[in-house]
């Protein structure tokens, strides 16, 4: 019996951590062959690089404009989810307070929406503001970001206010605070945990996303990071090694980032599938 | 005369806290998806500049168009092997990292990784590994069906996006899963060894029943995911080989804006859209009724 269980976890032992090298293993071969040249890498793929040599690296960085790219992802990021958390948290705060027939339904509508998949709106999307000529403009993707991730925001914002006893606001407004200030002196500062969820989802979702941006956005020089990375791409596809290099730049701000935050970044994505 | 001052506060609060909200979600969502209706019983296209009435000719087109038809048939396919195999992985994953396994938070760190990176990307480091690493393994060990990339085979190109798929979700899925076994009372699986249930009869009678929820949580994010997969699909094989990868998604993207068919696109996107939310939903009133409560 002893020996069956002890057969049995090494068995558990060591598919999970072959699984576990499975998973891993195209990181690692990026990292090595963004350091060879591209015959060496058609060659051996999995040999370690003869030297550390960062020409890939200068040769990606110049090409796909990587520092304009990076600041306009994290312009774009960051402006992007301080809009989405500040609207949708008051939005949500009024509809839960105010249990009004009209709040109800907007609620519900609000919740319907999830479903509807981004292809459903691009096309409209992008004859409306087209012909209005509001594309090619970063406010107007932040603006359209404000929107598509409302929703959601709302809605997990909405089931956490729930739970908010209201004597806390009740007592600021006695002494004499008015609605908004008894918003941001007393619920907001609660809110903290749903935020860190909706800020990690919407983080990750924006930083990534491809088609949104590569409708909205189109001089070269307001391109996102994933929308440089996919330029050089296909500007440069026969030239493996610094498109190596390329993806390596392109996923090192996220890994690190990751380094320092997994335990909240794992929590924060956990918590909102489950709610 | 109170009474109005105070509708007037609290119209004045409304638009204060609801306003921005509503006034992004009208204009980026709402307005699109109703014009996005209207849209389909045109023939719009920005080329022509024509906006005419055609009734019900543009979904009349989406049931005749055969190759929509195939691409969306191999979208389906797509669909259900991908949610069926990232859920297996997950379920797998999660049931081992919840019991006694050495250095379980760095391993669920590792799995957990490739979903913070973006669609494209990730496509494009697949790209790689299909063309350059999986071949000359195949060449290595003289396994002909490992040799040639599974990117250039029209068969086996939907494959390699199904493993690309695991690869990116299971881990996510994982997750979920894993916040589900914790979850489960210890009194009702103890109660189930007195009772002599081992193994894999505790599995499929005492755990499966009881997390039902992560199970409804998990098809339904994989299924709506994979349905609306794009990014990936277009760095990956970009719906190649002649086309037998193109997922509707993608093909919607190109109808619309490289056809420059905007409605018939459109109306193309509305049976995705309706498609979408009747799997996903019926799949959560189905498994609703296997609820139990602990």
């Amino acid at each position: 019996m002893k020996t069956r269980a002890r057969t049995l976890s090494i068995l558990k032992h060591a598919f999970i951590y072959t699984l576990l090298v499975l998973f891993i293993i195209p990181f690692y071969l990026m990292v090595i062959n963004s350091f060879k040249t591209t015959q060496q890498f058609v060659d051996s793929p999995f040999s370690l690089p003869a030297s550390i040599d960062f020409k890939n690296y200068i040769d990606a960085f110049d090409k796909m404009n990587f520092m304009n790219a990076f600041g306009n992802s994290i312009i774009i990021t960051i402006v992007s989810v301080a809009v989405i958390i500040m609207t949708a948290s008051m939005g949500a705060y009024f509809l839960v307070r105010h249990k009004w027939r009209i709040n109800s339904l907007i609620f519900a509508v609000f919740v319907a929406s999830m479903i509807v998949p981004f292809q459903t709106i691009m096309i409209p999307l992008v004859t409306i503001y087209g012909r209005l000529e509001l594309l090619n403009s970063k406010p107007m993707l932040i603006f359209m970001y404000a929107g598509f991730g409302q929703a959601f925001a709302i809605f997990i914002f909405h089931g956490f206010i729930k739970n908010v006893p209201f004597e806390m606001e009740e007592a600021a407004l006695i002494d004499g605070c008015n609605k908004l200030q008894s918003f941001f002196k007393v619920v907001l500062p609660m809110l903290k945990p749903v935020m860190t969820t909706v800020l990690i989802l919407d983080v990750l979702w924006i930083w990534n996303d491809f088609l949104l941006p590569s409708l909205v956005l189109l001089s070269p020089y307001q391109r996102t990071l994933p929308l440089s990375t996919y330029n050089f791409f296909t500007a440069f596809s026969v030239d493996f090694a610094p498109l190596m290099a390329g993806i390596v730049l392109t996923i090192l701000p996220v890994l690190i980032v990751y380094l320092f935050c997994q335990k909240r970044i794992i929590e924060g994505v956990v918590q909102g599938a489950i709610k | 005369m109170l009474g109005s001052s105070r509708k007037l506060r609290n119209a004045g609060a409304f638009a204060i806290f609801l306003g921005p909200s509503l006034l992004v979600f009208i204009c980026v969502l709402l307005i699109p998806l109703l014009y996005g209706i209207f849209l389909t019983f045109t023939n719009y296209s920005p080329i022509t500049e024509t906006m005419d009435f055609v009734g019900l000719a543009n979904y009349a087109e989406v049931f005749s168009d055969k190759v929509f038809l195939a691409q969306f048939g191999k979208t389906l396919g797509y669909v259900l092997y991908a949610t069926v195999f990232c859920n297996i992985t997950a379920f797998v994953l999660a049931y081992i990292l919840t019991s006694k396994v050495k250095f379980q938070s760095p391993v669920r760190t590792g799995f957990f990784t490739p979903n913070l990176i973006g669609g494209i990307v990730l496509g494009y480091i697949w790209k790689f590994i299909f063309a350059n690493v999986i071949t000359q393994i195949g060449k290595a060990m003289e396994y002909a069906p490992l040799s040639r990339s599974f990117l250039t085979d029209p068969d086996k190109a939907i494959v390699a996006m199904v493993i690309v798929t695991v690869w990116q979700y299971a881990g996510y899925l994982m997750m979920i899963y894993i916040a589900g076994f914790v979850s489960i009372p210890k009194d009702v699986l103890e109660a189930a060894s007195i009772d002599n249930a081992t193994g894999l009869k505790k599995i499929f009678n005492i755990t499966i029943p009881l997390m039902i929820p992560s199970f409804i949580i998990c098809f339904f994010i994989s299924i709506s995911r994979c349905f609306m997969t794009y990014d990936m699909n277009f760095s990956l094989t970009a719906g190649g080989p002649y086309g037998s990868s193109q997922l509707a998604s993608m093909h919607i993207y190109q109808k619309a804006f490289q056809s420059n068919r905007y409605a018939t696109g459109q109306a193309e996107a509305i049976v995705l859209f309706i498609v979408v939310a009747a799997v996903a939903v019926s799949q959560a009133l189905l498994a609703k009724r296997f609820e139990v409560e602990a």
